[in-house]
């Protein structure tokens, strides 16, 4: 390569905020995207199998239907859930920057539509689970 | 990338250096071309999502039986309306842009060798656009009927 890389430093890793507000749900943002684009790849695949008939099809949709795995669905929905949440968060931040400068009101906001929200799907969904147990 | 947000060059002229910023002000956008109008993409697609993923994962996952409810019956019964197809084939291809393009950010900022960076996108790109034509194909062709009728 003709071009002379940077040698990596200390801060290049990590969130850019550096402490400030948006560091937590910014590295939130990273681990959730990542986890529910990974489930979009298998799900894509699994929900493709559909075309080779119903055979195939409910021996896939087995696989989902244990308690184990009704505890990852768990993880999944939240994932989800705060992706989006915080999203719109940095959506509405873009489209009108003048937020950024209630950032500390706007970010908690956002904290809490998540964690009752979070606390909802849980208690729904955590229901389920034990029942099945 | 160094091309597309705005740094200020250092004093003495070496390698450009981060902004200091100023939080109250909004934050970094790119400045132009493709990665502004993918910016843009992530935003309004983002919007959209916030409907056809966030309703999808509650619909699917919070009424009684949640996904031990999914089997062939119920997916052949769901795509018999086409306003599900058309949520589903929506979803997947938003979600796919909106993911493949969230992963090429993140390596754009972890992966430093130019090689690996490249080789790990085509990674993503093709995977990408696999699972698009797949998951299309079989979300327009399905057809419930071939294996006899559905009960």
């Amino acid at each position: 390569m003709a071009t002379r890389l940077r040698k990596k430093q200390k801060d290049d890793f990590g969130s850019p905020y550096l402490g400030h507000e948006g560091q937590w749900s910014w590295i939130f943002h990273r681990i959730t995207g990542v986890a529910v684009i990974l489930f979009l790849f298998a799900h894509v695949v699994d929900t493709a199998v559909i075309g080779w008939g119903p055979e195939a099809y409910d021996r896939v949709t087995e696989a989902y239907k244990n308690p184990a795995v009704h505890v990852l669905e768990l993880g999944l929905v939240l994932a989800v859930l705060f992706h989006s949440v915080n999203g719109m968060k940095i959506t509405l931040i873009d489209f009108f920057p003048s937020l950024a400068g209630h950032i500390k009101v706007v970010g908690r906001t956002t904290a809490l539509v998540f964690a009752v929200s979070a606390v909802a799907v849980t208690l729904i969904m955590g229901k389920q689970i034990i029942d099945l147990l | 990338m160094a091309t597309t947000i705005e740094r200020p060059p250092s004093p003495e002229g070496g390698a450009p250096q981060p902004p200091q910023r100023d939080y109250t002000r909004g934050r970094e956008r790119p400045v132009g071309g493709f990665e502004l109008w993918m910016w843009l993409f992530m935003r309004i697609s983002g919007i959209m999502l916030l409907v056809l993923a966030l309703g999808h994962t509650l619909i699917m996952h919070l009424p009684a039986g949640g996904v031990d409810r999914v089997d062939f019956g119920f997916v052949a019964a769901r795509w018999g309306s086409p306003f599900w197809r058309t949520w589903d084939w929506m979803l997947l291809t938003l979600a796919l842009i909106h993911g493949i393009n969230g992963l090429r950010n993140i390596t754009l900022d972890y992966v430093r060798k130019p090689g690996v960076r490249f080789a790990a996108n085509m990674v993503f790109y093709v995977l990408g656009f696999t699972l698009f034509v797949l998951g299309s194909v079989i979300v327009v062709t399905f057809d419930p009927n071939e294996w006899g009728p559905v009960a």
